[in-house]
């Protein structure tokens, strides 16, 4: 199970001390209200939020280096526009690995 | 070269401005979270390049682009590969980055602005609001109205609305019902001082009370603003 890193942030940085804290308070205080906007979206059972919402976290994905969890949110994201939830389970986990994670740096 | 930032996402605007801090001749003149407040700043500044997500809640990045009347290079960033074939019907937009964009990449992108600004004039960005300058036009417009040739100032029209077979022109004085259609008289309008604002609807600029979400109050007039036209009209305001 591929886990979230900061590598492509780290190499972006290129030794700036910076730009990586920045970032790092950034996405510890961005990610949250995220994985909140897509809870509180999936409980009204709000599918176009639920899309907007899980489009925005997947760029996140990316960006902690989980690609096969970008994969499967881009196909979450096309799902939800036509009213399935099936992969809201898996998405869920993902967006959990993301959280634990995000207390460790 | 300047530049700003225009994403809804923190971590998307610190990421490409941290790509810009490593291009020497790149300097970011500012970050906005909507293109709202983009369009704010652009109406008293010029820049030359604008590194612009496509997604945005509300207003996105193509309805952007429509608002700006001389725009600037225009760098789209979009976690999304499937824009790509529209992006590139928008002469102003010289790169299309998908997200996670690398340093080499991005720097690519800045080659291909320098070369599209080397080709290009200076850019005017959003044009500013024409009412001043056309509230004294002092032109006419004849109407056939049962043999009658009737003198209506531009600046009288308050509005002109398709009814059927028909147009209504509505004045500060009267109303005019005419056999004729919206595109005709449209073609006789000045383009500074009239707008359609609807596919039955075409307003006299100067005589806005207020603007909604999606209609337009003239005198005591409401009229409906369609989504494609609400881009051209919200270009043509001075927006504060």
């Amino acid at each position: 199970m591929e886990q979230p890193n900061l590598n492509y942030v780290h190499k972006l940085a290129d030794g700036n001390t910076e730009f990586l804290n920045q970032f790092i308070s950034i996405i510890k205080s961005e990610f949250p209200d995220e994985n909140q906007t897509y809870i509180n979206a999936i409980m009204a059972k709000d599918n176009k939020a639920s899309a907007e919402i899980v489009h925005k976290l997947k760029h996140k994905f990316n960006i902690l280096g989980l690609e096969k969890a970008y994969g499967l949110a881009v196909t979450y994201e096309e799902q939800l526009l036509k009213g399935t939830y099936d992969l809201h389970d898996e998405f869920k986990l993902i967006l959990e690995r993301i959280t634990t994670y995000l207390k460790t740096i | 070269m300047n530049c700003i930032i225009v994403d809804d996402e923190a971590t998307a605007r610190l990421i490409v401005a941290q790509l810009c801090s490593n291009v020497k001749e790149l300097e970011v003149i500012d970050a906005f979270g909507s293109a709202m407040e983009a369009i704010k700043f652009l109406n008293q500044n010029t820049v030359d390049v604008i590194f612009l997500d496509i997604h945005m809640p509300g207003f996105s990045g193509f309805d952007f682009v429509q608002t700006l009347k001389n725009p600037p290079k225009i760098v789209l960033t979009t976690s999304d590969t499937n824009f790509a074939i529209e992006a590139y019907e928008y002469e102003a937009i010289v790169d299309y980055l998908v997200k996670p964009v690398t340093q080499d990449r991005f720097n690519k992108s800045i080659q291909k602005v320098k070369a599209a600004l080397a080709k290009s004039p200076e850019p005017e960005t959003v044009s500013n609001n024409t009412t001043n300058s056309n509230s004294s036009l002092g032109e006419e417009l004849y109407i056939n109205i049962d043999r009658r040739l009737i003198k209506i100032n531009f600046n009288d029209i308050q509005l002109i609305e398709a009814k059927g077979d028909y147009i209504e022109v509505k004045t500060t004085k009267e109303n005019y019902r005419v056999r004729n259609t919206l595109k005709k008289i449209k073609d006789k309008l000045p383009e500074k001082l009239f707008l359609q604002i609807h596919r039955s609807y075409i307003i006299n600029f100067t005589k806005i009370v207020d603007i909604e979400d999606n209609s337009v109050l003239i005198e005591k007039n409401v009229v409906p603003i369609s989504r494609s036209n609400r881009p051209e009209l919200m270009r043509r305001l001075n927006l504060l």
